[in-house]
């Protein structure tokens, strides 16, 4: 067997069902080529030139209106997102309606949409002669797409079915018991839904949250297309990775790329501790 | 539904109807835009733009990169879900978290990460240039940034269910004289065959419609190493509109001939599921 | 083929699951692992079948140290708990298996196969259900297909991991004798977990009793019931009351009259296991409170009695007159059995006799 020179380690126990050595051989090959080189390349990179250099990039007016578009823009989105992905779960696992399943469904199309393919829809639609841009612009003169709000628009789009599938099966879970006991201590439908089920998914919600808003931050596809891209205006950050690369400025593409990462790992971070504290608090 | 958590009529239907409100304007218009301008021109245009030469070349190549992406990420992906679900060592909660690293990674610095590697400044580039081997803005470079965006589908699919299965059937197995083989194949692959589907055509349709990372390790070398999102990229930039939505609408229905399949491989696993007391 | 465990300890995180454990089983006899959940039978019984390895210790399988031996050479088979039957082959595939996976040169052709599994499929009087899934099968068809899989590849030894847990009570009784009818004419030797101790009095030749991984005793049921090695094997095998006494100046102190005091035993507390057919009770104006009767045919009348806060079960005898519920009772025992501190162990009888005492 491989996994005999692995036995000798102390670490590893001897196990009886076979083939450790081979998938753990595998999957470091696998996890290592693929992932973790490329990913050290970005970690390293950015400090070649100094921490002075890296500051300098990070500090350019487009690249700070950058991060202001892609980090702003991604949690008013999930913000908009977070109760229309609710209400789509609670919809879906509390009612019975002709449809449902295909709602259900449906739910997952921003998983299989090619994001081009969502971002020139949106585009399409929003566009001042597109079907709810021109009425938009008709009735308040609001422009959607080729400004900010195009990207917001799209990131909600990205985000939903995040958040809808990380409520959904919290809200299955939920004990019917204990609404039934909000009943009879004489709560009215909307104060137990308000008092006891929402309390419950907050933590749910706040995970999807989470997820929604850190795919969005990094999504380009459904973006680029509707954001019409002007410096310091609607230029996401990604894309501006994208021009450092076309003007072969590596390091400051990694730098971009690095510290992007970095932001939204924290923030991750900071929305698990919040839901830590909530779990916490609760008996 | 019991009568005490029964909503009133008026909330369920009106949650009801603004949901589904919702998901019409959200996530249906989007889809019947990308059909609806593509035929904007009747059928001809469009079959047109399919069938030029560029789209062509466009879809084949899509169709290879995803032919070595999914295969590579299925193979890992079980290995992965093996080692998590089924082995003991140390670090197990680690691996899960480096597997699912790739799904919070910008599909842009998926692309970002192996022009480092390999680009004409990147760390192996003067070495690559030296012996003529080209990665970026060629197959090989699309394939890399394919893996990586696609990369724990499978394994995702599967390390919940191998958990929840636990490996009594394996110990059986294994009593009964199999070897690794014969575990893998006649046991463990059978118990989550609907599952691994399910993750292969998620894989496979991520694969087929990924945009950003391929974009960055591209090139955009028309007939050359234009997948066929990029194909649609190209076109919609050089205003040949119902050409773009054309090819997107092919796009389209990849996607939503995937979330079919995928709902009735669910469908499908849940009722073996049901039968099993 | 005999089964020897010596030494055995295994280690989960710094808790042991076994401790020491040595015990003996000869061929041909059916032993049961008896224990409440947590005591170690079945980590001892993975340890048997190779799918768990000890940290001390050595597991000897017809006189072969098994150290070496992986799980799938070593011919054991195991009936699993909820039987983990491959549920996507059918009830012939599932039996089939065992005798499939064998090597090239040592696998019979696929007619000597199905010949093969025809007969088990007999043996355990399943026929009917060859072309079946195991899904389509009742819990107690299930079992006897796990069975059959398990004799496919003509094992040595014998494990049943909790067979009969899974089965509804009517069924369970009759599935019992059938196994141990089985095991009497295939003379395969057979070990058994449970923690049902029903289940292991009535099926196993001698029953090893587990307690927080250590072996408390090994020995046959009749064994367990008259001489347990500790109170922990009193109290668990069989009903019993245990009371708290003590040895003051020399003589037993009980709250139960009528007990001898061991001989040579020092001053100090001690735990009394009273079986109900060793505490006799009668109406009349004695200490205990009745607070149950159980009313009975032939047998004699079982009451629950309430003494100085314990709960006790005692009989009536025969001719006595029967106490009435709320009413009092006067008691006396036949005869029990005193742990000391130290363990020391003795069996106590009626009267003022000093009783023989025992090392455990």
């Amino acid at each position: 067997m491989s996994t005999a020179p692995l036995l000798r380690r102390p670490f590893l126990r001897r196990q009886a069902l076979p083939g450790r050595g081979l998938a753990l051989g595998v999957t470091l090959m696998w996890l290592g080529g693929f992932i973790l080189i490329p990913l050290a390349a970005l970690a390293l990179r950015p400090w070649e030139k100094g921490l002075p250099a890296i500051w300098e990039v990070l500090t350019e007016p487009r690249v700070l209106a950058g991060f202001r578009l892609s980090f702003g823009a991604s949690a008013l989105a999930a913000l908009i997102a977070a109760p229309l992905g609710l209400l789509l779960a609670w919809v879906i696992t509390r009612y019975r309606f002709p449809g449902r399943r295909s709602l259900d469904a449906l739910i997952d199309l921003p998983f299989a949409l090619p994001t081009a393919v969502a971002g020139l829809a949106m585009t399409a639609i929003f566009a001042n002669n597109g079907w709810v841009g021109s009425l938009l612009e008709g009735w308040f003169g609001w422009k959607i797409a080729f400004t900010p709000a195009g990207v917001v628009v799209a990131l909600v789009f990205v985000s939903l079915p995040f958040i809808a599938r990380t409520v959904e099966p919290v809200l299955r879970d939920l004990p019917r018991e204990a609404e039934e006991a909000a009943a009879t201590l004489g709560a009215t439908r909307l104060q137990t839904i308000r008092r006891v089920v929402l309390p419950a998914l907050l933590p749910a919600l706040i995970t999807g949250f989470g997820l929604g808003f850190a795919r969005a931050v990094g999504e380009y596809g459904s973006v680029i297309f509707i954001a019409g891209n002007m410096p310091m205006v609607s230029e996401i950050l990604p894309l501006l990775i994208v021009v450092k690369l076309e003007q072969f400025d590596y390091a400051g593409a990694a730098a971009i790329g690095l510290a992007m990462l970095l932001a939204a790992f924290l923030i991750l971070l900071a929305l698990n501790l919040l839901q830590h504290g909530l779990r916490r608090g609760r008996p | 539904m019991r009568e005490a958590t029964r909503d009133p009529t008026w909330l369920s239907a009106g949650l009801i109807g603004l949901a589904v409100l919702i998901a019409l304007v959200v996530l249906v218009l989007p889809l019947a835009a990308v059909f609806t301008e593509a035929l904007r021109r009747g059928w001809e245009p469009a079959w047109e733009a399919i069938t030029d030469p560029d789209a062509i070349s466009a879809m084949y190549l899509t169709l290879l990169v995803a032919a070595i992406a999914v295969p590579v990420n299925t193979i890992g992906g079980i290995a992965g879900a093996w080692a998590v679900a089924r082995c003991d060592f140390p670090g197990r909660r680690l691996l899960v978290t480096l597997i699912e690293l790739p799904f919070s990674v910008s599909p842009v610095i998926s692309g970002l990460v192996y022009v480092l590697l390999f680009g004409a400044q990147g760390y192996f580039g003067p070495w690559l240039q030296a012996h003529d081997i080209q990665i970026l803005f060629a197959l090989p470079g699309l394939v890399l940034a394919t893996i990586f965006v696609t990369f724990p589908f499978v394994a995702r699919t599967l390390i919940p269910l191998m958990q929840e299965q636990g490996q009594a059937e394996e110990e059986a197995a294994l009593t009964l004289g199999a070897n690794t083989a014969q575990i893998l194949w006649h046991v463990t692959l059978p118990k989550i065959r609907w599952a691994l589907l399910a993750g292969i055509l998620l894989c496979n349709a991520r694969a087929m419609g990924e945009f950003g990372a391929v974009a960055v390790v591209s090139g955009h070398i028309r007939g050359e190493t234009n997948t066929m999102p990029l194909h649609v990229e190209i076109l919609y930039n050089e205003y040949q509109f119902v050409g773009a939505f054309a090819v997107a609408a092919l796009l389209a229905l990849l996607g939503l001939v995937t979330l079919g399949a995928k709902t009735a491989l669910e469908l499908l696993s849940r009722q073996r599921m049901g039968g099993h007391a | 083929m005999s089964v020897r465990i010596a030494g055995v300890s295994r280690r989960f995180s710094g808790q042991a699951a076994l401790d020491d454990v040595s015990l003996e089983v000869a061929t041909g006899e059916f032993a049961a692992l008896l224990g409440p959940s947590g005591s170690g039978k079945t980590t001892l019984l993975r340890v048997l079948a190779g799918l768990d390895f000890p940290d001390d210790g050595r597991i000897e399988i017809a006189g072969t140290d098994m150290a070496r031996v992986p799980a799938r050479e070593r011919q054991v088979g195991v009936v699993f708990q909820h039987y983990a039957l491959f549920r996507h082959m059918s009830v012939a595939e599932n039996v089939a298996f065992g005798l499939k996976v064998r090597p090239r040169a040592r696998r019979p052709d696929s007619a000597e196969i199905n010949r093969r599994v025809r007969e088990l499929l007999e043996l355990v009087q399943i026929p009917e259900l060859a072309a079946r899934f195991p899904d389509q099968c009742s819990g107690g068809q299930r079992q006897r297909i796990a069975l059959a899989r398990a004799l496919a590849i003509e094992p040595r030894l014998l494990l049943l991991d909790e067979p009969f847990a899974a089965l509804d009570a009517v069924v369970r009784k009759e599935v019992r004798r059938w196994v141990r009818g089985l095991h009497d004419r295939l003379g395969i030797t057979t070990i058994l977990v449970t923690h049902d101790q029903e289940e292991a009095l009535e099926l196993a030749d001698r029953v090893a009793v587990l307690e927080r991984g250590r072996l408390a005793q090994f020995a046959a049921p009749a064994t367990l019931l008259a001489e347990p090695a500790t109170a922990f094997v009193a109290g668990f095998i069989g009903e019993a009351c245990a009371i708290p006494a003590r040895i003051l100046h020399g003589r037993l102190d009980s709250p139960i009259p009528g007990l001898s005091t061991p001989a040579g035993w020092h001053d100090g507390a001690v735990r009394l296991f009273l079986r109900p057919h060793e505490l006799l009770a009668e109406a009349g104006d004695g200490p205990a409170l009745v607070r149950m009767i159980h009313p009975s045919l032939g047998a004699a009348t079982r009451v629950v009695l309430e003494l100085d806060g314990h709960t006790l079960e005692a009989t009536v005898p025969p001719g006595a007159a029967v106490p009435e519920r709320g009413g009092r009772a006067a008691i006396r025992a036949s005869g029990a059995i005193a742990f000391a501190e130290d363990g020391m162990r003795a069996r106590l009888v009626a009267g003022n006799l000093p009783a023989h005492a025992s090392a455990p």
